[in-house]
C-alpha cells in the first residue's frame, strides 16, 4: 500500500504534516492496523513542550499499549478532543480525522531526520516480514 | 497427598513419556540436587491432622474467652450464616481470576456488583475489583495521585491509622518520595490551620485524611480547607478504615474526595488475626485510567446478550509491564465476594440498622466509662464506633489494660504504642456484638483497677 | 439445571428487591442524630433490600455460572490449579483462629503464632532459605518486598546510587518489571537463547556495576529447568548483584532441588499455588518472602520469633527492616491452610507431589506433541508450552480459538499468549491432583479440536457455543466503560 504523499514519517510509525511552523501529528495506517481496535489515546497536554522522538503519550488497544513518540519538537498547541469520545477515529481515518495533536515547531530543520513516503513504505514492507 | 495415581497409572504414564522412573524424570544437575530428605515431619492422616491443628486453635484464648473492646482497623461484627454458606460454595472458592469470561460470568457479575456497592457507599464514580487491604489501598491511591499530578510528596494526617502510614512509608522508600504529616488538633481531628500555607508551593500530590479517624473521631475538612486543596491542584484522598461507617456518615464523594480508599473487612470478613481482608479503591471518572488492579465491565456478546468481562486491562502489569499503574495481580476477590453477599443480605435497611447500633453502643460505652472517676474522653469530637479514653493520672494505659486482661477483658489498644503523648489513652471499640453485660463487666473492672492503682499511687 | 447456553440472564442484585423486604438481623439502634450532628450524616443509602431466599438464589445461580476446579479440569499454566483440600477450610474456620483480633496480646495468641512460626520454618527447610517473612499479601506484593529488601541492602552498603538495574529474562511474569518500576529500578530484558533458557554469555553481557537484581524463575515459564543455574547465580554474585527467585513455579521443585542451594538470595512463594490454598476467584493469595542469611535483617515486619522459654512473639523491632507491607501481620487464614497442607503431606509427600506434577505435565506433553507443535521438545517440569502457529497458518485457527473450543468441551483453557516469546502459545499445567483418566480425556478433546480445525475450521472459530454467553465485545467494554450499575434516570 502506498503511503500518502505530502507527509513525513518517523520510524516509530507517526506521521507529520507541515504547514509553515505548525505541524499536525498522527499515527500511520500501518500502526493503527497492527495495534487493532484502539480504545484510548493519551495525548500530551496543550501548552506542554515536547522534544523530537520523546515519548509524549500512549495508544491503547484492548490488549496492547504502544508509546507515542513525537516526530517533531516544539509546543503542543491543540489536541484532538474528538478522540476522547471516539478513539476509533484513529482506526477509521488515521491520516485524517484521527489526527492526534498540533505542534508549534521549535526547529523546522528537525524534519530532516524524518522519512519521506517512499522510504517509509520500504520500512513498512520490511517490517511486514 | 491428594494425588490419585496408582502404581499402575505411574508405570503406564512413565512408559508413554519414555522414562523409566519418577526419579529419572525429575533429575536435575547433581550440583543443585537435594540429597537429603526434606526436614518436614511425616504425613498425618486427616483425623490426626485435624486434632493437631485444632490444638493450635485452642491455644488462642484471646479469640474465645475474653470480652473484647479491640478495634483500631479490625472490627468484630455479626455475619449472618447465609453469607459464608454461599461464599464457601466450591465454584466461588476454587475459581481463579476470570480470564475466560464466557465461563466466569457469575463471578464477574459478583465483582461488578461489588464495584457498584463501593461506588454507592463512597459516593464516587467507579471502584476496582479490590486490593489487598486498607493500608495497601492507601499506597495505591497515593500512587494514583502522584501520577495525576507529577508531584513527589504526600501530606498525611497523623490521625490516619499508624499501620497505614507505616505501609505508605515502606512504599515511599521504593518510590523515593517524601511523606509529611499534619498534626492533631485538641478535639481529636486533624489540625488543618496550616494547610493553606503548606500547600502553597504545590509540592504535595495529595492530602490524606481519614474519617472516622484512628481515634474514632469524624474528621472531614472544612469548606475553607477544601478550597485550599482544590486551588492548589492537590488530590484529596479519603481513608475509611471502618467501611461500616459509610452506612451512616456522609460519603467521601460528598466532601470532595477524588479518591477514597479503605478496608471493607467489616462487611462479613472475620478478624482472622489480621487477614485476609479486602481493600477498596474508588475514584472519579477523571482518574479512571489511573486506578490500579482489575476492573470488571459490562458489554455485549456476539449473540446480543449483556455480558461481563475484565476490562481496561491495558493499565495492568501483564500488558503495560514496567509502566503499569501497579504491580498488583492477584487481589482479594473472595473477600470482596463475602462483602458483596453480606451487603446483599443486609440490604440498605439492615446496614443502616447495624451502623446505628454501632454508634449507639459506642456512645453508651463512653457514657458509662467516663462516669467512672478519673476516666474521660481524650477528644470531644463525635464518634462512630470507637473513641480514645484517658485513664486516671495515677496509672497508665498499659497498666489498666494489663489489669483488664487479668479479668478476662481485652480493653482496647494502648495508644502509647504509636503516640507518645497519648500513653495514658486507650482506644476502645464497641459494635453490635458488644453486650450490656460486657460493658458492665468492663466498668466494674475499671472501677476496681482505678481504686487499686490510686491506692498504689498514694503509698 | 438447564444447560449453560440456555440459562437466562441473572438480574443484578440492584434490579431486584423491594423496600420492606429487609431481613431482620438486628434490632434498630437509636436514631443517629441523637449522637451525631446532621451535617455528618449521609442523606440516604439506596441499597436494595432482598429477602434471604432471593439472596441465596441469586448467588447460587451466579456460582453455577462460574468455572472452578471443583467443576472441571483447569490446566491454566503458571497458576497451579490443584485440588483445594477441604480440611484446610475446616481448620481455618475454627473460632480460635477466625475470631482472633490482630491486636490480641501475644500471650493470648500463642497457637496462632506457633502456626506462623512452624510454616515459616517449613518453608525455609523446603526451599533452603535462611528465613521467610509471611507479611506480603500475594506473589506480586512479595516481589515488591524483595526488591525493597535489595534496595535497602545496597543502600546500607553504600551502593544504592549505582545499583539501579534489574535484569529480567523475556520469559518472566509481567509483575517482575512492574514491581521493579515501583522501587525505581530500570529493567533490562534478557533474551532466552535457543534452548529456551537464559544464556550465560547473554547474562554476563547484561551484568555490570549497575546491576542490582536478576529476577528468574526455575523452572522457567516454558516449564524448563535452567540447568546452568549455578553458573548464572555465580555470575550475578561476581558482579555484586543479588539473585531473586520467582516462586510461581515452585510446585515442580519440592524435595528435589532448593532455590537456596542454587544460589538465590531472595524468593517469594505463592501459597495459593503450591500450597493448595483456594484461588477464590482471584485472591486472597499469600506471598511469603524468603531470604538468605545476609538479608535477614531487612525482612518486612513482623516476623515471628521463639524465645528460650518456647514462647512465640511478633517481632517488630528490627531497625534495618524495610517496614511492613500491609495493614496487619499476614493473610493468616491462609497460613493455617498452608501449614495444614504441609503436615497432611509430610516431607515425603511433598517430594512425591512435585514428582507427580512433573509426570502429569510430561504425560500430556508426550501426547499433545503428536498433533500440536511443542517448540521445546524435551522433558519439561510441571508445565509445558505448545504452539498453534502452524495450525493457524494451515487453518486460521489461533490459540484463542482453541481456548474457546475447550470451554465448550467442559475444560478451562490453558494460559494463552504467554510467555510472549512463543507465538500462539498455549501453556498447560495439569498439576498432580488430576488422574490419568482426566488427562486422557483432555488430550482426546484437544486432539479432536485440532482435527476439527483442519476439517471444519469455522466450527472452532465460532466457539464457544455451549456457554452462557458467547465471545464478548471487549473493544466496546474498553471504549465505553460500564463499570457499575446506575439507577435508570427518570
Amino acid at each position: 500500500m502506498a503511503q500518502p504523499q505530502g507527509l513525513l514519517y518517523s520510524k516509530e510509525h507517526e506521521w507529520l504534516k507541515l504547514d509553515g511552523d505548525v505541524g499536525t501529528v498522527g499515527i500511520t495506517d500501518y500502526a493503527q492496523n497492527s495495534l487493532g481496535d484502539i480504545v484510548y489515546v493519551e495525548l500530551p497536554r496543550a501548552g506542554s513542550g515536547i522534544k523530537q522522538f520523546g515519548s509524549v503519550g500512549v495508544v491503547e488497544s484492548v490488549k496492547a499499549v504502544s508509546d507515542l513518540f513525537t516526530p517533531i519538537g516544539g509546543e503542543v498547541t491543540e489536541v484532538n478532543r474528538a478522540l476522547e469520545g471516539d478513539p476509533s477515529l484513529v482506526n477509521r481515518d488515521a491520516f485524517g480525522e484521527g489526527w492526534l495533536y498540533k505542534v508549534k515547531i521549535a526547529n523546522v530543520a528537525e524534519k530532516d531526520a524524518l522519512l519521506g513516503p517512499a522510504e517509509y513504505e520500504t520500512l513498512v514492507a520490511e517490517g511486514a516480514h | 497427598m491428594y494425588a490419585p495415581h496408582t502404581d499402575a497409572d505411574i508405570a503406564a504414564m512413565l512408559a508413554t513419556v519414555g522414562v523409566s522412573s519418577l526419579e529419572e524424570l525429575v533429575r536435575v544437575p547433581d550440583a543443585v540436587a537435594l540429597k537429603t530428605p526434606l526436614e518436614i515431619p511425616p504425613a498425618l492422616p486427616e483425623l490426626e491432622l485435624g486434632r493437631k491443628i485444632a490444638a493450635y486453635a485452642a491455644r488462642n484464648s484471646g479469640a474465645t474467652e475474653y470480652a473484647s473492646f479491640l478495634g483500631a482497623g479490625s472490627y468484630r461484627h455479626y455475619c449472618p450464616p447465609v453469607v459464608m454458606s454461599l461464599a464457601m460454595r466450591g465454584e466461588f472458592l476454587t475459581a481463579y481470576t476470570p480470564y475466560q469470561a464466557e465461563v466466569s460470568q457469575g463471578y464477574l457479575q459478583v465483582i461488578y456488583e461489588w464495584q457498584t456497592y463501593i461506588c454507592m457507599l463512597t459516593g464516587l464514580d467507579l471502584a476496582n475489583a479490590s486490593v489487598y487491604d486498607g493500608a495497601t489501598a492507601l499506597a495505591e491511591g497515593a500512587i494514583m495521585a502522584l501520577n495525576a499530578t507529577g508531584r513527589h510528596a504526600l501530606l498525611v494526617s497523623s490521625a490516619v491509622h499508624p499501620n497505614y502510614r507505616a505501609v505508605l512509608k515502606t512504599y515511599a522508600r521504593g518510590l523515593e518520595l517524601d511523606v509529611d504529616e499534619l498534626p492533631l488538633a485538641s478535639d481529636g481531628t486533624t489540625d488543618l490551620s496550616t494547610l493553606e500555607a503548606r500547600l502553597a508551593d504545590k509540592r504535595y500530590a495529595a492530602v490524606v485524611l481519614q474519617s472516622p479517624n484512628f481515634f474514632g473521631c469524624i474528621d472531614v475538612p472544612s469548606p475553607s480547607a477544601r478550597a485550599a486543596i482544590e486551588a492548589t491542584g492537590t488530590v484529596p484522598i479519603a481513608v475509611v478504615a471502618e467501611a461500616l461507617s459509610l452506612a451512616a456518615l456522609a460519603p467521601p464523594g460528598e466532601w470532595g474526595a477524588q479518591i477514597a480508599v479503605g478496608e471493607a473487612q467489616s462487611f462479613g470478613n472475620p478478624l482472622a488475626y489480621g487477614g485476609p481482608y479486602v481493600g477498596f479503591v474508588a475514584t472519579t471518572k477523571e482518574h479512571m485510567r489511573r486506578i490500579p488492579g482489575r476492573l470488571v465491565g459490562r458489554s455485549v456478546d456476539n449473540r446480543g446478550n449483556l455480558a461481563y468481562t475484565l476490562t481496561l486491562q491495558a493499565r495492568e502489569q501483564h500488558i503495560r509491564r514496567e509502566k503499569a499503574t501497579s504491580n498488583i495481580c492477584t487481589n482479594q476477590a473472595h473477600c470482596a465476594l463475602v462483602a458483596t453477599i453480606y451487603l446483599a443480605a443486609l440490604g440498605g435497611t439492615g446496614l443502616r440498622s447495624v451502623a446505628a447500633l454501632n454508634v449507639e453502643r459506642a456512645n453508651t460505652l463512653m457514657k458509662r466509662v467516663t462516669a467512672i472517676a478519673g476516666f474521660s474522653r481524650a477528644f470531644a469530637s463525635p464518634i462512630f464506633n470507637e473513641a480514645a479514653v484517658r485513664v486516671p493520672a495515677s496509672t497508665t494505659a498499659a497498666r489498666v489494660l494489663a489489669g483488664l486482661q487479668e479479668r478476662k477483658i481485652l480493653g482496647g489498644v494502648d495508644l502509647g504504642r504509636w503516640y507518645e503523648p497519648l500513653a495514658d489513652c486507650i482506644l476502645m471499640n464497641a459494635t453490635e456484638l458488644t453486650t450490656p453485660a460486657d460493658i458492665d463487666a468492663l466498668c466494674a473492672a475499671l472501677t476496681a483497677i482505678a481504686k487499686e492503682h490510686d491506692v498504689a499511687g498514694r503509698v | 439445571m438447564p444447560a449453560a447456553s440456555e440459562m437466562r440472564p441473572e438480574p443484578l442484585i440492584f434490579e431486584t428487591g423491594q423496600p420492606g423486604r429487609a431481613n431482620t438481623y438486628f434490632r434498630d439502634g437509636a436514631p443517629l442524630d441523637e449522637f451525631l450532628p446532621e451535617t455528618a450524616l449521609r442523606a440516604g443509602l439506596p441499597l436494595p433490600d432482598n429477602s434471604e431466599l432471593d439472596v441465596v438464589r441469586h448467588f447460587t445461580r451466579l456460582s453455577q455460572r462460574t468455572f472452578s476446579i471443583d467443576t472441571g479440569f483447569y490446566p491454566l499454566g503458571s497458576c497451579t490449579m490443584k485440588y483445594n483440600p477441604r480440611i484446610n477450610e475446616a481448620m481455618a474456620a475454627q473460632p480460635g483462629f477466625r475470631d482472633l483480633h490482630p491486636f490480641a496480646p501475644d500471650a493470648l495468641a500463642q497457637g496462632a503464632l506457633q502456626v506462623m512460626y512452624e510454616l515459616e520454618r517449613s518453608l525455609s527447610a523446603i526451599f533452603g532459605m535462611a528465613q521467610f517473612s509471611l507479611n506480603p499479601a500475594a506473589g506480586a506484593h512479595a516481589e515488591l518486598a524483595a526488591l525493597l529488601i535489595a534496595k535497602a541492602y545496597f543502600r546500607k552498603r553504600d551502593e544504592g546510587r549505582e545499583r539501579t538495574t534489574v535484569i529480567v529474562p523475556d520469559t518472566a511474569h509481567g509483575t517482575n518489571p512492574a514491581s521493579a518500576a515501583m522501587v525505581g529500578y530500570k529493567v533490562v530484558s534478557l533474551k532466552s537463547y535457543a534452548r529456551g533458557r537464559v544464556g550465560i554469555d547473554e547474562l554476563k553481557a547484561a551484568l555490570g556495576p549497575d546491576t542490582a537484581v536478576c529476577m528468574m524463575t526455575n523452572p522457567n515459564t516454558l516449564g524448563l529447568f535452567e540447568d546452568h543455574i549455578l553458573e548464572l547465580t555465580e555470575a550475578v554474585h561476581a558482579a555484586g548483584g543479588l539473585m531473586y527467585y520467582d516462586g510461581a513455579n515452585a510446585n515442580a521443585l519440592m524435595g528435589n532441588s532448593r532455590p537456596g542451594d542454587m544460589g538465590f538470595d531472595l524468593m517469594h512463594l505463592n501459597l495459593h499455588k503450591t500450597f493448595s490454598i483456594p484461588h477464590g476467584g482471584g485472591g486472597a493469595g499469600a506471598g511469603p518472602v524468603g531470604v538468605s542469611a545476609r538479608l535477614i535483617e531487612f525482612l518486612p515486619v513482623p516476623v515471628v520469633t521463639r524465645d528460650d522459654a518456647g514462647a512465640f512473639h511478633l517481632e517488630f523491632d528490627r531497625p534495618d527492616s524495610i517496614g511492613s507491607m500491609r495493614s496487619f501481620w499476614s493473610n493468616f487464614s491462609h497460613i493455617v491452610r498452608a501449614l495444614t497442607y504441609v503436615y497432611a503431606n509430610g516431607g515425603e509427600g511433598l517430594t512425591r507431589i512435585s514428582q507427580l506434577a512433573v509426570l502429569n505435565a510430561n504425560y500430556v506433553r508426550a501426547q499433545v506433541k503428536s498433533f500440536l507443535d511443542t517448540p521445546y521438545d524435551e522433558t519439561c517440569r510441571h508445565e509445558f508450552v505448545a504452539s498453534a502457529q502452524e495450525l493457524k497458518r494451515e487453518t486460521g485457527v489461533r490459540a484463542l480459538d482453541i481456548a474457546k473450543a475447550l470451554l465448550d468441551r467442559g475444560y478451562h483453557a490453558p494460559t494463552i499468549y504467554f510467555p510472549l516469546l512463543v507465538p500462539e502459545c498455549l501453556m498447560i499445567e495439569p498439576t498432580e491432583t488430576e488422574s490419568k483418566e482426566t488427562l486422557d480425556a483432555f488430550v482426546a478433546s484437544l486432539r479432536e479440536i485440532v482435527e476439527t480445525a483442519k476439517s471444519d475450521p469455522q466450527k472452532i472459530l465460532d466457539a464457544p457455543v455451549n456457554t452462557i454467553v458467547g465471545r464478548i465485545d471487549e473493544t466496546r467494554a474498553a471504549r465505553q466503560p460500564d463499570l457499575r450499575w446506575e439507577p435508570a434516570k427518570v
